[in-house]
């Protein structure tokens, strides 16, 4: 026969005051294998902690329930207390009825009556409860940083500096991701290069970070403390080894005329190249859509020039393998094309700004480029169609952001800032030139925000007008902006000699395929999902999978900089034991009933579902069954549902226990 | 109504114009409409102050010196007080009174006008306030001839009206002070006229 204590708790008026505690422990002590009953003002206290540890002792509980808040607020806290009792802590159950009870009542007598039946109901699953130990995971004490951005260039400091080794992952040539490209940086007008080169640098020399550039993930296996990624190392056709990072080679490719992407297509970089001057590593790739060796088969002016002889043109795509307890994602963001519809996008283009069409129209990096003293102009301020200094300047806000028509509902937070800030970089350029500012709202939260948008419209005459625009075109070499003024009601034209639009921020193009290659969640942008919105917005769903930067949702560089040492702090976290502990409540397959249709693999949201052989002792292959990982499996019971011939249970919440559960009700 | 930008225009002339009397930009004015929410006087204008000052930002001068907002201001001055960016709007409406006045705009409140000459005309002529001469005359002159007439008696009976003129003892002094404001004003018409 059982031995259940059951503990009834007020929390203070939350519980009290629509429950009444005392009848619901009177009538709990009624119930068959209930030997211990009482009520308290706040169990969870240290006098109440000690009443159960004491019950425990002095009436040799089997069991426990606690009657009080919901499991996610206390059941570690109570589970703690029952096992320093030495009672295994998975005897323990909290019956929620708080949240679910008193909460969502106003009358006591229906507030108690339900709760009565609420501490029945877990008494009845206490009863079938069985001990559990929690599962012990070995950590492999490297971790996988994916993206050299400013976050993963953070992310992948930190956890070096906290003597772990990392390999950061870079698909472009270089790192330096978006930051790289900026000219200065809001509120303070500091230069972004001058910020980011130096980390740049560090993380090249730094002997704890294996840096990998113009490489891929191809494969993520396994589970936390224990992946396995698989990279491809994209060929560079140049030896990095050999390679001094002259340039000599860029100088005489006779290919000149590829729209370099670092610039945004505003200048033209050869076929072979480095992103631009200050690239880590500084040794170049070789472009092979467009270099003429391999579409003509003929040319090696590089390698007929390279002194150290470093051009390798027959050199293929390398897979290398890593065991890695840790991955942080930091793959960043797009922006948003406001010119047609790209092929296979659903989201629509602004056919009517003209983008692509109207040289002068320019978006947002494209002008950071034009302002950065590293640009195709110096820094000097020009437009694209003819190389004149603009003296009225439109810049248009929201391109795309919060416009369900194109499919963007959500705001992309950074725009509001750094348009101030271009507004600000071109009058301290153009003295005499006219900035106007189309708006919808000024989002200036943040420090020191809200001050540096007064000081561009209150010290440097930055106009700002609050409508949205609805055409741009071309006349008499100018840009004809059509918008509007909500605030004084009038319709508002504007001949301006550029336009600069700020687009919305994306997800990378490509962010659902490293999100089902890494098997986290990802919401309807694209955007990898955090674990918990607020209390673990670094963590996913998957343990060992920590995030960083704008692939979560769009962010400036203080945050995505603070989250990725806010991921680097939880991988050094993980890396500070040897064995990781996790929750038992995990799904078990009975390997004699499951008829291999491995159903649960596919409907695993983990990837926790594996085919494991049953062989005899001679080594013949009996049959196929399914094996959940205990590393990998979260417990969340989708198999246990989707077996057809009911052969996975859930420890902790196995059918018995929930037909006990039932029954109890139904009685 | 269009605003239009032709082309270089870094602020212009009528914003200076305006910041010039007040002395003070306008561009702190953050259009939160603080000015609209507390004037006892906006349910009788055609645009709340907040309005008139941002077409003061943007230079929309008819809009701003046709509206019958600055004559319906009483300058009470909540809306100053309460300006959260220290904005002068009760400064602003003053400016936008002389401008409107000086360069001849037609006024859309012909009561307030009626009832500030005929006040400042009486004050010229005696030195202070004739009571009974002001109501007669702006009566008259908005030809409402009868309007609160049966104020008079209750008034005059409480010896609050007298039938004629009560000249002040100093009526030369107050006459000088209109000579010294005419004089200033046509100074600096003048001067702006020169920079011009």
């Amino acid at each position: 026969m059982a031995r259940i204590g059951v503990f009834v708790c007020h929390c203070g008026k939350n519980i009290g005051a629509t429950v009444d505690c005392e009848r619901v422990a009177g009538e709990a002590a009624k119930i068959p294998g209930v030997v211990h009953s009482e009520n308290y003002l706040y169990m969870c206290s240290d006098p109440g902690q000690l009443k159960i540890k004491d019950a425990i002792r002095d009436k040799k509980l089997d069991g426990v329930v606690v009657a009080a808040c919901s499991p996610h607020m206390h059941e570690r806290t109570f589970r703690r207390a029952v096992a320093e009792a030495g009672l295994n802590p998975y005897l323990a159950e909290m019956s929620n009825v708080r949240e679910h009870c008193s909460w969502v009542h106003q009358d006591i007598e229906d507030g108690t009556a339900k709760a009565i039946d609420l501490v029945r109901v877990m008494v009845e699953k206490v009863k079938l409860n069985q001990p559990l130990t929690p599962i012990r995971v070995p950590v492999t004490k490297r971790a996988l940083v994916i993206g050299g951005g400013v976050a993963g260039i953070q992310a992948a400091l930190d956890i070096a500096n906290g003597e772990r080794d990392v390999i950061l992952l870079e698909r472009d040539p270089s790192i330096g991701g978006h930051m790289s490209q900026l000219s200065e940086t809001f509120p303070t007008l500091d230069c972004s290069q001058c910020i980011l080169t130096p980390k740049m640098v560090e993380v090249a020399s730094h002997p704890r970070i294996t840096l990998l550039t113009y490489s891929e993930l191809e494969e993520v296996d396994g589970y936390v403390g224990n992946f396995q990624v698989k990279i491809r190392k994209k060929a560079r056709s140049v030896d990095m080894d050999v390679c001094t990072g002259c340039g000599v080679c860029m100088e005489k490719c006779p290919v000149k005329k590829i729209p370099s992407e670092f610039n945004v297509g505003l200048s033209m970089r050869p076929a072979i190249y480095t992103p631009f001057p200050q690239a880590v590593p500084n040794v170049p790739v070789i472009d092979k859509e467009n270099c003429i060796y391999y579409i003509k088969g003929k040319c090696k002016v590089c390698e007929k020039f390279c002194g150290p002889g470093a051009i390798r043109f027959d050199q293929e795509d390398e897979i290398v393998t890593y065991d890695v307890g840790a991955i942080v994602v930091a793959t960043g963001y797009s922006l948003y094309s406001v010119g047609e519809k790209p092929p296979g996008s659903t989201i629509a283009g602004y056919g009517e700004y003209g983008y692509g069409n109207i040289p002068d129209v320019i978006d947002a990096l494209q002008f950071e480029r034009l302002a950065s003293a590293s640009g195709p102009t110096e820094g000097h301020m020009r437009r694209p169609s003819d190389g004149a200094e603009p003296k009225t300047v439109a810049f248009i806000q929201c391109v795309g952001s919060r416009c369900p028509e194109k499919g963007i509902t959500y705001c992309s937070k950074i725009c509001c800032m750094y348009t101030v800030k271009h507004a600000m970089l071109y009058k301290h350029k153009v003295h005499d030139g006219d900035a106007y500012i189309f708006y919808m709202d000024i989002r200036s939260g943040g420090k020191n925000y809200e001050e540096f948008v007064r000081r561009a419209i209150e010290e440097d005459g930055v106009v700002y007008l609050r409508g949205r625009v609805s055409r741009l075109y071309r006349k008499d070499g100018k840009v004809i902006v059509r918008g509007a003024d909500t605030l004084s009601g009038t319709q508002v034209e504007i001949a301006a000699d550029m336009v600069v639009t700020a687009n919305a921020t994306l997800a990378q193009p490509d962010s659902q395929d490293v999100a089902q290659k890494i098997g986290i969640a990802y919401d309807k942008y694209g955007f990898f999902s955090e674990k918990h919105p607020k209390l673990a917005p670094v963590e996913t769903n998957t343990a060992g999978v920590f995030l960083a930067g704008a692939c979560q949702a769009p962010k400036d560089i203080p945050e995505a900089v603070a989250q990725a040492s806010g991921a680097a702090a939880k991988v050094l976290e993980m890396f500070a034991v040897d064995e990781l502990e996790r929750e038992p409540t995990i799904a078990v397959v009975n390997e004699d009933t499951c008829v291999a249709c491995f159903f649960c693999k596919r409907i695993c949201p983990y990837s926790a579902v594996e085919e494991k052989e049953i062989k005899d002792r001679d080594g013949n292959l009996i049959k196929l069954v399914s094996h959940v990982n205990e590393g990998l499996c979260q417990g969340c019971g989708l198999c246990v549902v989707a077996c057809p011939s009911k052969s996975i249970e859930l420890l902790g919440f196995t059918d018995e226990q929930l037909f006990a559960e039932i029954n109890a009700l139904a009685e | 109504m269009q605003l239009k930008v032709p082309g270089p225009m870094v602020v212009s002339d009528f914003t200076q114009q305006v910041e010039a009397i007040i002395g003070q930009s306008v561009s702190k004015c953050y259009q939160c409409g603080n000015c609209t929410a507390g004037c006892p006087a906006a349910p009788e204008m055609d645009f709340g102050p907040q309005r008139i000052i941002r077409f003061v930002q943007l230079g929309l001068k008819d809009l701003a010196l046709t509206s019958n907002t600055i004559w319906t201001c009483a300058s009470c001055v909540t809306c100053t007080t309460r300006c959260p960016q220290e904005v002068d709007i009760t400064g602003v409406m003053d400016a936008l009174r002389i401008i409107a006045q000086r360069e001849h705009y037609p006024v859309q409140d012909r009561y307030v006008t009626a009832l500030n000459d005929i006040f400042l005309g009486n004050i010229r002529t005696f030195g202070r306030q004739y009571e009974i001469g002001l109501i007669g005359k702006y009566n008259l002159r908005t030809r409402q001839f009868f309007k609160d007439v049966m104020l008079g008696p209750k008034l005059f009976f409480k010896g609050k009206l007298k039938l004629l003129p009560h000249r002040s003892g100093n009526v030369r002094e107050v006459r000088e002070i209109f000579r010294r404001v005419k004089e200033e004003s046509a100074a600096s018409s003048a001067n702006r006229a020169g920079r011009a």
